[in-house]
């Protein structure tokens, strides 16, 4: 038995949990990436708002995309609801109220890095000091996966964990492809040639996967292989086909996965049938976008399906959502 | 400094512990020689091993504050020496406090029903019409087994002959049995030897008790109940205990959101499987908040239709709604009669004596005698809005006097009782502090009491107030049966 409020909880504590990891490694490969691009290159600290902010929200209230300015509207701007702080503190609200079916470590570790980040978020705002916090967020978030997956019963709450998880993981990914290819593909500019490798490695390494592509793809660092590796490999976890079987092994231990399993299968087969050639060169940001609303569905049909409490009825059939409750 | 208990002296109280001539009372031999043994480091070692266990549970114990900067952890206080009664008198306390509950729960049936006691002039008409906790939504509903308070928490205390009286019956929603519970398993952690040298009563199978008087509530008793607990939610100052009675219970802990009323008027809990049926909620949501079709409109607590489902007998509630008319101190005054009326048996726990202000005679003595009594508004819980009259100024004197005469059916008033003490430890000495005893009352298919209850204590010298928000903290408790193991 799992009260559907309780599993909502628990799916977005994961989510929450891997934003904020996600987000601290795209700072801290920025800051890495900057270090080795020509002084008056394009490019700068404004992609980053687009992964992980709300560009308008940042403008209405910066001039410009100074690094000061991201690194505080991105960690800690109360004017930007979705900032890393009240990530955590999303993650902790979620975690709180069921504190009961989670090993205690999990919370006492959520709530470390909590009050380690109201304490120390200035940190950020200095190069010197930035690569330990950030370093610090990621630690926090592995040793809550970590102990997830070493010391809690992979039952059917475990599912929404993993759901959560890797939902989040293929958004990101999307993301980070699709702000940086943006910024990659206008590639008449002869002068940045010599640094698309490294903007390419750079993406790889915003997702931790630099080192994997390499013991993979047996190619050198080019855009078409690694949008291909990042999109279709099936063993690398932050790939979005990964993800989206992880999501799907998960679904089969659950009831009432009809729905969701449909909008996941469309999802996939986008993914698994994607021309990236093509892609590449005419259509990346539509896809990209098409992409997202698919991962949108998968999280609305989850939300009806487990979340919202629907009635039991044995006459569900397949492709056909349940019948919603309204007493 | 050992403890040297001929120091010790209670003056004006009864010690639980210790008698004035500095000697074990029955029952107290033990843990008084077992202390007298231990040297100052040996104790201070126990208090802080029991701190640190506390400490350890203490994310357990946790009470939350959002409000201000993250949250306030708030643990509290714990106190080393147990409060000691002896079996032989906690028998009859036990069978003093099931015959008042018994009584308890036939009154409000009655007043839910014909009121025969109000016809047979036993009760006055007018203290049900202004009762505030008088629901009714709830007349002609019989819940099952005629028991309307299955959990009922009395609060005792003593006074200085010695005598035990019932101070008050909390039939709504009564908190506190998890901190009895906790108190235990730090004692056991740091005196496990006296556990084996003395006969002390075990007390942890309540939540086993609760769950199965629970499941007794059952409407469908062929099958395996599902139970829940209801929760306000995580702000909450009780939060803490009610997802560790699901925990302990193995149930759900549920908010109201998580319930609805199907079309059928049965209660359902929304799960991923679909809708579950529910067949008896442990509530901790007062009533006025259960149900926004029949009480508060506004309430987000509660769950639209439960009423409904209640009173067609599809689901239980524990406490029944309406159970707490009872639980108001006016009512309380007559709680011996009712007891005479509906059993026909003396009443073995006698009551505190109570004037009631509506009455012309007793409020007349109550206001000439105003800085020598206790006055208590009749509807309100954890010592809100009460008066000590030897603590109070003549000004709060005059102010109460006034309350009094405007509105006389909300107020009684006490003699102040001289709260019996219990050896504290008070910045490295033993001293004596006053303390009460809240028992819980189960009430089923039949009746069960915990074996003590929780200890409540008055940290502050001379202070008589126990309430955790004012400087009050708790002890285990201990029923020993005489001639040890």
């Amino acid at each position: 038995m799992l009260l559907s409020s309780v599993a909502e909880r628990v799916y977005w504590f994961a989510r929450y949990v891997e934003r904020v990891e996600n987000t601290a490694r795209i700072l801290l490969v920025n800051n890495n990436l900057l270090l080795d691009m020509p002084r008056n290159s394009t490019l700068g600290w404004e992609p980053i708002i687009s992964i992980t902010g709300i560009p308008d929200k940042f403008f209405e209230n910066h001039k410009e995309a100074t690094e000061r300015n991201v690194m505080s509207f991105i960690i800690m701007d109360a004017k930007n609801p979705s900032c890393m702080l009240s990530s955590i503190t999303h993650a902790r609200e979620n975690l709180r109220t069921s504190r009961a079916i989670f090993p205690r470590a999990v919370w006492e570790t959520l709530n470390d890095l909590y009050n380690y980040a109201r304490e120390n978020k200035s940190a950020v705002l200095t190069r010197r000091s930035r690569y330990d916090f950030l370093r610090h967020v990621i630690d926090s978030c592995h040793l809550i996966s970590g102990t997830l997956s070493a010391s809690m019963s992979h039952d059917q709450i475990y599912e929404f964990v993993r759901m959560g998880r890797n939902i989040e993981r293929a958004d990101m990914t999307s993301r980070v492809i699709d702000v940086r290819a943006e910024n990659l593909l206008p590639k008449n500019d002869e002068e940045l040639k010599p640094f698309d490798d490294i903007q390419w490695k750079s993406v790889l390494d915003s997702l931790a996967g630099y080192q994997m592509y390499r013991r993979y793809v047996h190619v050198r660092v080019r855009g078409v292989e690694v949008l291909r590796y990042l999109l279709q490999d099936k063993y690398f976890p932050r790939a979005i086909n990964h993800c989206l079987n992880q999501v799907e092994l998960c679904l089969r231990n659950l009831p009432l996965n009809e729905a969701p399993q449909y909008a996941l299968v469309k999802a996939q087969r986008m993914v698994r049938n994607a021309r990236v050639e093509k892609i590449v060169n005419d259509s990346l940001n539509d896809y990209i976008n098409q992409l997202q609303l698919a991962f949108i569905d998968i999280n609305a049909e989850l939300t009806s399906s487990y979340f919202e409490g629907r009635e039991v009825s044995t006459a569900i059939y397949y492709g056909e959502p349940a019948v919603k409750e309204t007493a | 400094m050992t403890i040297s208990w001929e120091n010790y002296s209670s003056t004006d109280s009864f010690d639980e512990l210790i008698t004035p001539g500095g000697r074990a009372r029955p029952g107290s031999g033990k843990i008084v020689q077992y202390m007298r043994r231990l040297s100052d480091e040996d104790l201070r070692e126990r208090r802080d091993a029991a701190e640190l266990a506390m400490r350890v549970m203490g994310i357990t114990f946790t009470v939350y504050n959002e409000e201000g900067e993250g949250g306030i952890d708030r643990v509290w206080p714990f106190d080393i020496i147990p409060r000691i009664i002896p079996a032989r008198e906690w028998s009859q306390t036990d069978a003093g406090l099931k015959q008042r509950v018994q009584a308890l729960n036939m009154f409000i049936g009655d007043l839910y029903g014909k009121q025969q006691i109000i016809k047979d002039g036993i009760f006055p008409k007018e203290v049900l019409a202004q009762s505030v906790n008088f629901r009714e939504q709830c007349m002609g509903i019989k819940p099952i087994h005629g028991v309307w308070a299955h959990i009922c928490g009395s609060d005792l205390v003593r006074d200085d002959k010695g005598t035990m009286y019932v101070l008050e019956d909390n039939l709504r929603v009564p908190s506190g049995v998890s901190y009895m519970l906790e108190n235990r398993l730090v004692m056991k952690r740091v005196f496990p030897e006296l556990f084996e040298d003395c006969s002390i009563l075990p007390i942890d199978g309540y939540s086993t008790r609760l769950f199965d008087m629970l499941a007794s509530l059952s409407p469908r008793p062929a099958d395996f109940p599902t139970i829940v607990v209801l929760t306000p939610g995580i702000y909450n100052s009780a939060y803490f205990e009610h997802s560790y009675l699901a925990q302990q219970m193995g149930v759900e802990l549920v908010s109201g959101s998580d319930l609805f009323v199907g079309e059928d008027d049965c209660v359902y809990m929304r799960t991923i499987n679909g809708r579950e049926r529910v067949d008896v909620i442990y509530r901790r949501v007062d009533d006025l908040f259960m149900d926004p079709e029949v009480f508060n409109p506004d309430s987000k607590l509660g769950v639209p239709g439960i009423m409904r489902a209640w009173s067609k007998g599809n689901v239980a509630i524990a406490n029944a709604p309406g159970a707490g008319v009872a639980d108001d101190k006016v009512v309380y005054a007559y709680v011996p009669e009712m007891i005479r009326y509906y059993l026909d048996q003396d009443p073995i726990l006698p009551n505190v004596p109570t004037y009631l202000c509506m009455d012309d005679k007793q409020r007349e003595y109550v206001i000439s005698n105003i800085e020598n009594m206790v006055v208590k508004p009749a509807n309100e819980s954890g010592g809100y809005g009460m008066m000590v009259g030897p603590a109070a100024t003549k000004k709060t004197h005059k102010e109460f006097v006034g309350l009094i005469k405007k509105d006389p059916r909300n107020y009684i008033a006490q003699p102040t009782l001289s709260l019996s003490t219990v050896p504290t430890f008070c910045d490295g000495n033993v001293e004596p502090r006053h303390v009460d005893l809240r028992p819980f009352i189960l009430s089923g298919e039949g009746q069960h009491v915990t074996r003590g209850g929780l200890t409540r204590v008055a940290l502050k010298k001379g202070s008589l107030v126990v309430n955790s928000s004012q400087g009050g903290g708790s002890k285990d408790t201990w029923i020993v049966e005489s001639g040890g193991k």
